[in-house]
């Protein structure tokens, strides 16, 4: 029975920029069920942080309960971590990023810890613009206690060992743009080439980032009645286009034909190669962005890839115009200033 | 690319490298599993019935397998395939229980086997539990032929040659030692139905420089010597040894020479020193005996004084390379380098010599003077001789001579029943899952980080008193099972059923060496370069699903596949499953 890891690696992996490999950014082995979905996210999770060069010890990564928030575990094992209550991750990373602004944010999340729970803490997060990649990884059960249907479970699909389902689906990706998501974007597990472009896109995006991506629970909500299912997604899913991530600094290989593409520089002078394939869409505005979501809703499809993209989103720690410094570098002289200045700044109201 | 075609035997058998290598196709990691679970004697005879000279070839073996191994790719060392073999033998019970029935009425064939070496006595070992009548005729005192006469005791105890050689000529085998034949025309008029000539290459090369004929009394051939010395008919050298050549009869004459009176014993090789014949560990034991190895020498004459030999001269040369890497000695110019020398040894090579095969048998020789002999029968030209060993294509090794024995048998087999020597019978091939349970195999899937564990050594004060007094331990049974643990266990094949995947990823994402990948199917060559990790082994193949229901294929590079199960155990359908393939090479009868 295999609970470690072989030490040995392939020996001629590529290394990034700081001069690691993927191992370096991998975690401990997973405990998942075999063939959960969850552990291709963490796999594309590992593939971005590598390729974008991200320094480990610059990145926090954040959970809440369930099988998806179990998964920290499971990459990124030399990054700062914290698995917090059920439904309570958002208020966590407020309070992580508010004292620390210089670290990367990368919340886990599950359908049941974000649509159910957690519904008013993720509202809150979308709406303050929290500089954070928020993945959810949505199987549309709760698998850890047996696959009862989840919050996002869609109306009439039905589990391996279950009823269809009675009640409306929450749609993540409609709320977050609902409730002012500056990134909104849909994959699946089984699709890395799509989600790692996505994952990279939401790093570089400053402001809230919300990736819902389908994860399929092999245990309990794989079968013919679900809308969960590999097969149900790979036939039904129809994606907005496809895009390649260039960060800063790096050469584009690829020739980009005019008229195919659309490029598109994020705030950290990355930038994005959008091929559509859904000419109605327009993912940088936000009614384009609903309108398509109901368009597919309607015909039974799943929309995936970058749903929207607010390139003047204004984060959390601009609107408050919060120190540059994070706050937990500040010492008591640059936080108590002393009463002169409290002087000052008294007659100054005065 | 088409998909694999996975019930080629020959696929398999290539993923499990160290098999593949070995001439004889000894099925490596299911002894060395026996071996891990204490099973010495299952082990041995695993070996026994493959290479016939465990006990031998665990201390001699030139191991083409050990460079092969896995291991290598992913690590500094290969497994000890070579030393475990003899922990098998150094713990294996009585095993003449066994050893096979040697039927009482003969099938009435007559075989005449030529030199009892490794090659003959190979034949003889698949022949006589068939019923065959086999005549050995040899010019040594006893069997073995070069496993006694040139391997040292130091490296080969008499009791272990005397040992596994007797197992053989135990099976009713008719021997005739001390006779030199000098007649093949002589041995084919006795009506046998087949001949085997295993010879060996018998001639050692010499070089005849200035000084040679005033300096004979004290330069000797390597292998004449070694002989010599092994039938005691040598006891001493002098005090100054210089060694000629840079091959393993080399080292083991340099390495004798220190033990039979040789204070400054020095090898002096012509070629840079990584480019010595010798095996590495020959060479790191003959530096650990005080000896050193000048390279980059070229020997150019003997010096005598007073009708006596004083030394050497030679000239110091560097290697350069062409464009198509071929090598040129070129002389530095300095002044020619003097040794001193009261004996040289020259171990420069060794050829094969006939002068007692007549050419008039219907036996072609090629412009070498080499038997005209086909490679896959080992039949000549005349279809009742067949050759094997060094005899047949030159000077190679025991495994290599082993294997020869084994196809040369089977010929023999098919020719004395009249049929077609060129119809080879194909390989006993078995492929079995090791699933026990959901997290559970039947073989010890765990990958072992530990790095190759050293042979113990007797002391040096000890074992260059006396030649006999064997230089390597051996492991002991608990070190024996942890480096046994360190195979990887490559038999136990990853087998991909692409009906059954639902294209999840699982196994892509546990993968520790990032050998599978789902990708659109193309040419070899291009495809090699889409894959998970760099693909850049071409001695390695790819293993190629059919097409999935994504339109996609799996790609499953054999490259540096641990073969931890890792992917089997994440699959949720089983379209991976770990089967253990067990490939034998079919001997003569089976």
């Amino acid at each position: 029975m295999s609970y470690q890891l072989p030490k040995f690696r392939h020996p001629e992996l590529p290394v990034n920029d700081l001069g690691y490999t993927k191992a370096d950014y991998e975690g401990a082995i997973s405990t998942l069920c075999a063939g959960c979905g969850h552990d291709s996210i963490s796999g594309a999770i590992v593939r971005a942080c590598h390729e974008l060069s991200i320094e480990p010890h610059k990145i926090a990564k954040l959970s809440g309960i369930g099988c998806s928030s179990k998964t920290p575990t499971y990459f990124l094992g030399k990054s700062h971590g914290f698995n917090s209550v059920h439904g309570r991750m958002p208020s966590v990373v407020t309070g992580a990023a508010l004292a620390n602004r210089d670290l990367l944010y990368m919340g886990v999340s599950g359908d049941g810890d974000t649509a159910s729970i957690g519904m008013g803490q993720f509202a809150h997060i979308a709406r303050r613009n929290l500089n954070m990649v928020y993945i959810v990884m949505n199987n549309g059960c709760y698998g850890l206690t047996k696959g009862q249907d989840s919050a996002t479970a869609d109306r009439g699909s039905a589990s391996k060992k279950g009823d269809p389902n009675i009640y409306s689906a929450i749609d993540l990706c409609g709320t977050a743009l609902q409730m002012g998501a500056t990134f909104v974007a849909r994959s699946f597990s089984g699709d890395k080439e799509q989600l790692v472009p996505l994952i990279k896109a939401a790093i570089s995006h400053r402001g809230f980032a919300l990736i819902d991506v389908i994860s399929p629970c092999v245990t309990f909500n794989n079968n013919s009645k679900s809308t969960k299912s590999y097969e149900f997604v790979r036939e039904h899913s129809e994606a907005t286009g496809t895009i390649d991530f260039v960060p800063l600094h790096k050469e584009i290989t690829t020739e980009y034909q005019p008229g195919h593409s659309h490029e598109v520089t994020m705030h950290d002078g990355s930038s994005i190669h959008l091929y559509k394939v859904d000419e109605s869409l327009n993912p940088f505005d936000r009614r384009s962005a609903i309108n398509a979501m109901e368009e597919h809703r309607y015909s039974g499809n799943i929309l995936t890839g970058l749903i929207y993209m607010n390139l003047d989103s204004r984060d959390l720690h601009e609107v408050l115009e919060t120190s540059h410094r994070p706050l937990n570098a500040l010492d008591e002289a640059d936080l108590c200033p002393g009463n002169k200045m409290l002087l000052n700044i008294n007659a100054s109201l005065r | 690319m088409k998909p694999t075609d996975i019930k080629n035997p020959e696929y398999f058998h290539k993923v499990v490298d160290c098999q593949y290598a070995c001439p004889a196709h000894t099925p490596v990691p299911e002894y060395i599993r026996l071996i891990a679970a204490e099973r010495y004697t299952d082990a041995y005879m695993i070996n026994w019935q493959s290479n016939v000279f465990p006990g031998i070839l665990g201390r001699t073996c030139d191991r083409p397998c050990e460079p092969a191994c896995r291991r290598v790719r992913v690590e500094e060392e290969p497994v000890a395939i070579c030393r475990l073999k003899r922990v098998a033998a150094d713990n294996k019970s009585d095993i003449t229980e066994r050893l096979p029935a040697i039927p009482k009425i003969k099938n009435g064939k007559r075989i005449a086997l030529i030199g009892a070496g490794p090659a003959s006595l190979t034949v003889a070992r698949d022949l006589a539990p068939l019923g065959y009548s086999i005549d050995i005729y040899d010019n040594q005192f006893a069997g073995g032929g070069m496993m006694r006469s040139q391997i040292p005791s130091f490296r080969l105890p008499l009791e272990v040659l005397d040992e596994e050689v007797g197992y053989i000529l135990n099976m009713g085998i008719n021997a005739t030692f001390g006779i030199q034949v000098d007649s093949l025309k002589a041995i084919l008029d006795k009506q046998y139905d087949a001949v085997f000539v295993g010879t060996g290459a018998p001639r050692g090369k010499g070089l005849n420089l200035p000084g040679l004929e005033d300096a004979m009394s004290n330069v000797f051939l390597g292998i004449d010597w070694l002989s010599s010395v092994a039938f005691e008919h040598t006891t001493t050298i002098g005090k100054r040894v210089l060694v000629l050549g840079g091959g393993n009869t080399a080292m083991d004459c340099c390495r004798t020479s220190r033990r039979m009176g040789g204070e400054d014993v020095r090898v002096v090789v012509r070629s840079p020193f990584a480019e010595m014949k010798a095996s590495p560990w020959e060479k790191e034991d003959a530096a650990s005996e005080g000896i050193p190895i000048y390279n980059n020498h070229v020997p150019k004459e003997f010096v005598v004084e007073d009708g006596k030999l004083k030394g050497m001269r030679f000239e110091k040369v560097e290697a350069r390379y062409d464009e198509a890497g071929k090598r040129t000695l070129v002389p530095t110019g300095e002044d020619l380098v003097f040794m001193e020398a009261d004996d040289v040894l020259m171990a420069i090579g060794q050829e094969n010599a006939f002068p007692w095969i007549e050419r008039d048998l219907g036996i072609e020789f090629d412009k070498w003077d080499m038997p005209v002999v086909n490679k896959t029968t080992f039949q000549s030209t005349n279809e009742r001789v067949f050759f094997g060993g060094d005899a047949a294509f030159g000077p190679e090794n025991v495994i290599t001579a082993v294997a020869h024995g084994h196809q040369a048998a089977v010929s023999i087999d098919l020719f004395c029943r009249g049929e077609d020597v060129r119809k080879r019978p194909p390989p006993h091939v078995t492929l079995a899952s090791q699933k026990m349970g959901v997290h559970e195999w039947s073989y010890d899937n765990a990958v072992a980080n530990d790095q190759r564990y050293a042979v113990p050594h007797a002391p040096l004060e000890k074992t260059l008193k006396d030649r006999k007094v064997e230089v390597e331990l051996g492991f002991d049974i608990s070190t024996g099972y942890k480096e046994a643990e360190r195979c990887l266990n490559c038999d136990v094949q990853t087998v991909f059923d692409e009906l059954r995947c639902i294209e999840c990823d699982a196994c892509v994402d546990i993968c520790p060496t990032d050998c599978i990948t789902f990708t659109m199917n193309g040419a070899e060559q291009e495809l090699r370069t889409r894959l998970e990790a760099p693909a850049g082994n071409l001695a390695q193949d790819l293993y190629v699903s059919a097409e999935l229901p994504t339109m996609r294929v799996m790609v499953k590079d054999e490259n540096v596949c641990l073969h931890c199960g890792l992917c089997a155990e994440r699959c949720p359908t089983t379209a991976w499953d770990m089967q253990k393939f067990l490939y034998n090479v079919r001997k003569a009868g089976e």
